[in-house]
C-alpha cells in the first residue's frame, strides 16, 4: 500500500527496539473479548485506476450544470469560482495543516484567517467576526444561544417563517433539550416578515430575520432592529446569499447585532450541502459571548507583526462545560476559500456581480409576469423569488427535468399553503438564452 | 553530522491584502452582460464592502508567499497528539472535485442525485462494519458536531423513556469539547479521576452512577494512548442503572480491524473523518463526525436519512423518534468523498495494518525516548505516548521550550498541556504513515534537543529562531483585541 | 512563578481560602485577590466583575479573572451588596499583576454581615496555609 511506508525490515527493527516479538503482542492491554473475532468485510481495494473509474459512474449519475440549467438556489448556489481560488486553496500547506496551535509555524493560516475576518466583518457590516463555523443553519443556532447567554433570563425566541426552513429545523434540534421557546413570525402577503407578533412577548432575548429572506425578498432589518431594541432584545440577521450585500446595505448599517449565516456563495462548491461556510459577526461589546475561534494580531518579540489565536478562555478547551460553544473547529479551508474569494472580486468587482445576478433575476420576474405567471410577494428581491405556477404544474416540472431543465423548487413541502409555488433562482451562471428557454419552456 | 529538515530558507515577506493593491484593480473575469440593468430601489442600496483592489497577480503571490509561512503534513512529520496527522492521499482531493460531485445541488430530486447517495448509503455500511456498530449518520459537520448529536440522542432516549436525567460522568483525560456538547444538552459533568495506570475503574464509575445520570462520556483509546481495558465491566454498571455509553471515537485510528466496538458495551460512537480516515484538516476544518449506533437507538438518528429501495437512493424524514436536523442539508459530502475514496484505497486489510503500524510507531518512540523524558505512563501505548518535561525542570526548561525549539529542527511540535492530568504533557502520534527514518531523525532531535536543556538552555527559551516569527506576544493580544484590520 | 518568600502580603489585609483579599475601609470592605493568587494565574488579561447594586452571599462566585489560557472563578470573601466595581480594570487588566493590593482591586462590597470579615484569615494564617 503506498501510503504505509514500513518495509518488514522496518517493522523487525522496530519490533526489536520496542522488546515485542510480533505487531499482535502490542495489542496484549486489549481483553480478549473486546476483540473482532472476524475480518473486516469491505470491498476489494481499488488501485487509482479503478477509484478514477468508480467515483467518474457516481459523477455521472448526477445532475450538474453545465449540462442541466439549473434555476434554484434555496441555500445553495452555483457561483463561478475563479480558477485562482480553486488554485491557491489546493496549496497543501494551506489544506494539509491543523488548527493553527503552534503560531510561529502557522502564520500563514493565521494571517490568512485575520484577514477573513477583517473581510466578512465589511461585508456585513459588522465590528468583528469570527474564524468561521460549520455552515449557515449552525450558525443561525449559535447566534440564537449566544443572545440567550446575553440575555441571561429570558426565555423566548421570535424566528422568522421566512428564514431558510432547514436552518429553523437546525435551530429546533439544538433548542430542544433547553427550556427556551421559538416563537415563530409569519410573512406579511408582500413576502416579508411580520414584526407585530413582538408587541404581545414579554421575555424576549432576541429576533431573528433572515434578508434577504427565504423567498429572496429583502427584510427592513432596520425595522426588526429597531423593534427587538424597544423590547432589550437582540437583532439576529441571518442570510443565505451574502453576495447581496455586494449591492444592498448591509446588516451592520442597519443596526443588526449579530449578523450571521451561509457563505458557500463566495467561492465554493455547493457539492451536495457542504463543507459550506458559517459565517458570523457581532459588535464588538459582544465579542467574548461570540463562539467560535478567533484569529487576533499581535508582535513577536523582536516587535515584528504577527498573528495569533486569542480570546481563547471562551472557548471548550479551557472553560470545558462552561464555554460559549462546544465547537472545536472552524471551517477553516472554507474561509480562506471565501477569502481569496472576495480579494479576487475586490470592491468594484463584487459590485458589478452582485449587479449582473440582480439584473438577470429581473429579468427573468420580467419575462414570466409578460407570460402571465403570478409573483404573489411584492417586496424586492436578489437572485431568488417565488411564482405562481399553479397546482398543475409537477408534471411540467418534471417533463423539463427530463429535458435537462430544474424550474426551480417547489415550495408545499415547506410551506402548505403555497401550493403550485415555487422558488427559482438566476445567477451569473445563467444567461439570457439560458433563462429565454426555460420561459418559453413554461409559457 | 545529522541533518535535521529544519533550516532558515528564504521567506519572503508579505502585507496585509489590503495594504497591497490600487483604485481600479480587479482580479475577477465577469461574464458578458446580455441583460439591461434593471431599475433597484434606493432605500435598499447600499455601499458595497470596502474590499481592497488586487490585480490577480497580487492574489497569487499573496496566498503562494502566506503559505509558505505554514507547515503541513505535506511538508513535515506532525506528530499532533490525538490529532491523527497522517498523510491525506491526493487521489481524494481528485474524487471529491470530480465535477458530477462537486457541483451537485442538494435541493434537487433524489432521483438526479443517485451518484452521491450511493456514496453515502455505502460510506455509512463501511463505517458500521469497521465499528462494529449498527446504523450510522454522517451528517454530523466536525467531531464536536457529532458530540452534540450523541448527546441530543442520549436526551431523546430518556425523554422518549419519561425519565429525563440531569448528569453526564466526563473522565478527567477528555477533550474539552465532551464536556462542552454535554451542557448543551442541560448534562451536568461528574468529572471521575484515571487510576494511577491511566485507565477508568469499575468502582470509580461505580460510586458516581446513579438513576440522575445520563450516562458516561468514554474516549477509547483514551487521550493518555491507553486502551481503557476495563470498558465492558463499567458499561455494565452504567446500562443497569438505565444509562447509555458514549464512545468519543476520535482515536479509531488505533483499533480499525482489531476491536470491535459494536460488543463492548458502547451505545453511541462519533468518529473523526479527518482523523483516521485521512481527510485533510484544511488549518483547522471542515473536518466530518459522523455517528454510530447500537440498534436500539436508530430511531433517535438526524434526519434526513438515505434509504435504498429496490436498487435507488433516496432521503427520508420519515422517522418519529429523530433528534431532528443537525445540518442545513447532509453534512460535509465534499469530506465524505475523501474519506469513502481512502476506504476503497484501503481495502480491510490495509486499515488493519494502519492500525497496527501507527501502534507500532507510537511505542518505538516511546521506548527511544523514554530515558530523556519523563514517561507519564510506563506501560505499552496505543497510537500515542504521553511524556512531560519532569526531567528537564531542573534546567528551568519548559515542555514549551523544548517544543519551540523543535521547530528549529523542522518539526511540528506533539500537543501540549495535553491531557491536564499529566503537567507539562508532551503528546507525540506519529501515525502510520510515518516512516522509520524520519521517525529516527525525530527522536535524535528531541535527544539533541534534551541535551541543549541541559547544556545551553537559552537556546531553548530564546527559540524558535527558523521560523518567519518569533515567539508571540500572546497577552498583549487578549489585553487589547485587534481582531480585524 | 515565584517562591512564596517572594510574594508581598500586607498585614492589615484579609485573606480568603480561595486567595480573596478583603480590607475594611469605612462602612465598606474592599476585594481583590492575593499577591500568590495573581502569580499562580500568570499574567491577566481579562476580568468580569459584576454590576454595582448585585447581591451575593459570602462564598459565592462574583466574577472570573482570565489569563491567556486558564478562567478562574472569584468568590466574595463577605456577602453583601456591590457598592462599587473597579471598571479601570476593563482596559488595565495587568494592575491585578502589578498592584493586587492596591490599583487592583475588584469590588467594592456593603457587607450584610461584618463578623464574615473577622473569620476571614489574617496574613500569619495565610502564609502558613499557603506553605502547608
Amino acid at each position: 500500500m503506498r501510503y504505509l511506508p514500513h518495509t518488514p525490515e522496518d517493522v523487525d527493527a522496530m519490533l526489536k527496539a520496542v522488546g515485542a516479538d510480533s505487531v499482535d503482542d502490542l495489542f496484549e492491554s486489549i481483553p480478549v473479548d473486546c476483540r473482532r473475532k472476524h475480518p473486516l468485510r469491505l470491498p476489494e481495494s481499488l488501485s487509482e485506476w479503478e477509484l478514477n473509474d468508480h467515483i467518474d459512474t457516481l459523477g455521472a449519475d448526477m445532475a450538474v450544470s453545465p449540462d442541466y440549467r439549473i434555476f434554484m438556489g434555496a441555500g445553495s448556489y452555483a457561483h463561478h469560482i475563479p480558477a485562482v481560488v480553486s488554485y491557491l486553496l489546493g496549496r497543501s500547506e494551506f489544506a494539509t495543516a491543523y488548527t493553527p496551535y503552534q503560531p510561529e509555524m502557522s502564520q500563514g493560516t493565521l494571517q490568512a484567517i485575520f484577514e477573513y475576518q477583517t473581510l466578512t466583518a465589511r461585508l456585513l457590516g459588522m465590528k468583528v467576526a469570527n474564524a468561521s463555523q460549520y455552515d449557515g443553519a449552525s450558525a443561525l443556532a449559535e447566534a440564537v444561544l449566544m443572545a440567550m447567554r446575553i440575555s441571561r433570563r429570558k426565555k423566548q425566541v421570535a424566528v422568522s417563517r421566512a428564514i431558510h426552513p432547514h436552518y429553523r429545523r437546525v435551530l429546533e434540534t439544538y433548542l430542544a433539550p433547553t427550556d427556551y421557546e421559538i416563537v415563530p413570525l409569519p410573512y406579511l402577503p408582500g413576502g416579508v416578515t411580520d414584526l407585530d407578533p413582538l408587541d404581545t412577548m414579554d421575555d424576549l432575548a432576541a429576533v431573528a430575520v433572515q434578508s434577504p429572506n427565504f423567498f429572496g425578498c429583502i427584510e427592513n432589518i432596520e425595522t426588526a432592529a429597531q423593534r427587538a431594541h424597544d423590547k432589550q432584545a437582540l437583532c439576529i440577521a441571518a442570510f443565505s446569499e451574502p453576495l447581496a450585500y455586494g449591492l444592498l446595505k448591509n446588516p451592520g448599517s442597519q443596526g443588526a447585532d449579530i449578523a450571521c449565516g451561509e457563505g458557500q456563495s463566495m467561492g465554493i462548491a455547493p457539492s451536495f450541502g457542504g463543507p459550506a461556510l458559517g459565517m458570523f459577526a457581532t459588535r464588538m461589546k459582544y465579542v467574548r459571548s461570540m463562539p467560535g475561534r478567533i484569529v487576533g494580531q499581535t508582535v513577536d518579540t523582536d516587535g515584528r507583526r504577527g498573528f495569533v489565536l486569542t480570546l481563547a478562555t471562551r472557548e471548550q478547551h479551557i472553560r470545558r462545560e462552561k464555554a460559549t460553544s462546544n465547537i472545536c473547529t472552524n471551517n477553516s479551508l472554507c474561509a480562506l476559500a471565501a477569502a481569496m474569494y472576495m480579494a479576487t472580486l475586490g470592491k468594484t468587482g463584487i459590485r458589478e456581480l452582485a449587479r449582473l445576478n440582480y439584473d438577470r433575476c429581473e429579468y427573468l420576474k420580467a419575462e414570466l409576469r409578460d407570460a402571465g405567471f403570478t409573483l404573489p410577494f411584492e417586496q424586492s428581491t436578489f437572485n431568488e423569488f417565488v411564482v405562481d405556477f399553479g397546482k398543475n404544474f409537477e408534471k411540467t416540472h418534471s417533463r423539463l427535468a427530463a429535458d435537462n431543465i430544474i424550474a426551480g423548487l417547489s415550495l408545499e413541502k415547506y410551506y402548505p399553503e403555497l401550493s403550485g409555488h415555487y422558488l427559482l433562482c438566476v445567477t451569473e451562471m445563467l444567461t439570457k438564452d439560458d433563462i429565454d428557454r426555460l420561459v418559453s419552456a413554461v409559457r | 553530522m545529522t541533518e535535521y529538515p529544519g533550516t532558515t530558507g528564504l521567506i519572503l515577506n508579505e502585507p496585509l491584502l489590503w495594504e497591497k493593491g490600487k483604485q481600479g484593480r480587479s482580479g475577477f473575469s465577469l461574464p458578458r452582460r446580455d441583460v439591461a440593468p434593471q431599475p433597484l430601489s434606493e432605500t435598499l442600496a447600499g455601499d458595497g464592502p470596502d474590499f481592497p483592489q488586487l490585480s490577480e497577480v497580487d492574489v497569487v503571490r499573496h496566498y503562494t508567499r502566506l503559505s509558505q509561512w505554514n507547515f503541513g503534513v505535506d511538508t513535515g512529520m506532525y506528530p499532533l497528539g490525538s490529532c491523527t496527522m497522517k498523510y491525506n492521499p491526493k487521489t481524494n482531493e481528485r474524487q471529491a472535485a470530480q465535477p458530477g460531485l462537486a457541483r451537485a445541488h442538494p435541493m434537487l430530486d433524489d432521483d438526479l442525485c443517485q451518484g452521491s447517495l450511493l456514496l453515502m448509503y455505502d460510506l455509512e455500511r463501511f463505517l458500521v462494519e469497521i465499528t462494529g456498530m449498527d446504523a450510522a449518520t454522517l451528517q454530523p459537520a466536525a467531531g464536536a458536531h457529532g458530540e452534540l448529536a450523541g448527546m441530543l440522542i442520549f436526551y431523546a432516549y430518556h425523554k422518549s423513556r419519561n425519565a429525563p436525567r440531569s448528569k453526564i460522568i466526563v473522565p478527567d483525560t477528555a477533550h474539552g469539547t465532551n464536556p462542552a456538547s454535554a451542557a448543551l444538552c442541560g448534562y451536568r459533568p461528574v468529572p471521575i479521576k484515571s487510576s494511577d495506570q491511566g485507565v477508568l475503574t469499575p468502582e470509580a464509575v461505580a460510586a458516581v452512577m446513579d438513576e440522575q445520570t445520563a450516562g458516561i462520556m468514554v474516549t477509547n483509546p483514551n487521550t493518555l494512548g491507553l486502551f481503557e481495558e476495563n470498558i465492558r465491566k463499567i458499561a455494565d454498571i452504567v446500562h443497569a442503572k438505565g444509562g447509555l455509553v458514549y464512545g468519543d471515537g476520535a482515536n479509531m485510528n488505533a483499533i480499525m480491524g482489531i476491536v470491535h466496538m459494536g460488543q463492548i458495551g458502547i451505545d453511541v460512537l462519533h468518529l473523526n473523518l479527518h482523523k483516521t480516515f485521512s481527510t485533510p484538516h484544511g488549518g483547522g476544518g471542515p473536518g466530518a463526525g459522523p455517528v454510530c449506533v447500537l440498534k436500539h437507538l436508530e430511531p433517535f438518528l438526524p434526519v434526513p436519512r438515505v434509504i435504498k429501495e429496490n436498487g435507488r437512493y433516496r432521503l427520508s424524514e420519515d422517522f418519529e423518534y429523530s433528534i431532528g436536523r443537525l445540518h442545513a442539508f447532509y453534512g460535509n459530502v465534499g469530506v465524505l468523498v475523501k474519506a469513502y475514496s481512502y476506504i476503497l484505497s484501503m481495502g480491510a486489510e490495509n486499515l488493519k495494518k494502519a492500525s497496527q503500524l501507527a501502534v507500532l510507531n507510537a511505542n518505538y518512540i516511546k521506548e527511544r525516548l523514554k530515558d530523556t523524558f519523563h514517561l507519564a505512563y510506563d506501560r505499552p501505548c496505543m497510537h500515542e505516548c504521553v511524556f512531560s518535561d519532569k526531567l528537564q525542570q531542573p534546567y528551568k526548561v519548559t515542555t514549551l521550550d523544548i517544543v519551540k525549539r523543535l521547530m528549529d529542527y523542522g518539526f511540528h511540535p506533539p500537543t501540549i498541556y495535553f491531557p491536564l492530568v499529566v503537567p507539562g504533557a508532551l503528546m507525540i502520534e506519529p501515525t502510520e504513515t510515518e516512516a522509520k527514518e524520519d521517525i529516527d531523525l525525530f527522536i535524535e532531535s528531541l535527544k539533541s534537543i534534551a541535551a541543549e536543556a541541559r547544556d545551553n538552555p537559552e537556546l531553548l527559551h530564546a527559540a524558535p529562531t527558523g521560523c518567519r516569527r518569533k515567539r508571540l506576544d500572546e497577552t498583549t493580544a487578549a489585553r487589547k483585541p485587534i481582531l480585524t484590520g | 512563578m515565584k517562591d512564596v518568600s517572594e510574594l508581598s502580603f500586607p498585614d492589615d489585609f484579609r485573606y480568603a481560602e480561595s486567595h480573596e483579599w478583603a480590607r475594611a475601609e469605612g462602612d465598606t470592605v474592599k476585594v481583590g485577590i492575593s499577591d500568590y493568587a495573581q502569580d499562580q494565574l500568570g499574567d491577566i488579561v481579562f476580568v468580569e466583575l459584576p454590576e454595582t447594586g448585585e447581591s451575593f452571599d459570602k462564598g459565592t462566585e462574583f466574577g472570573t479573572v482570565e489569563s491567556v489560557k486558564a478562567v478562574s472563578e472569584l468568590y466574595m470573601p463577605v456577602g453583601g451588596e456591590i457598592v462599587a466595581v473597579n471598571s479601570a480594570l476593563e482596559d488595565a487588566p495587568e494592575q491585578v499583576n502589578n498592584n493586587p493590593f492596591s490599583e487592583g482591586w475588584m469590588i467594592e462590597v456593603k457587607p450584610q454581615d461584618t463578623s464574615e470579615l473577622d473569620a476571614l484569615m489574617d496574613k500569619e494564617a495565610y502564609l502558613t496555609s499557603l506553605k502547608g
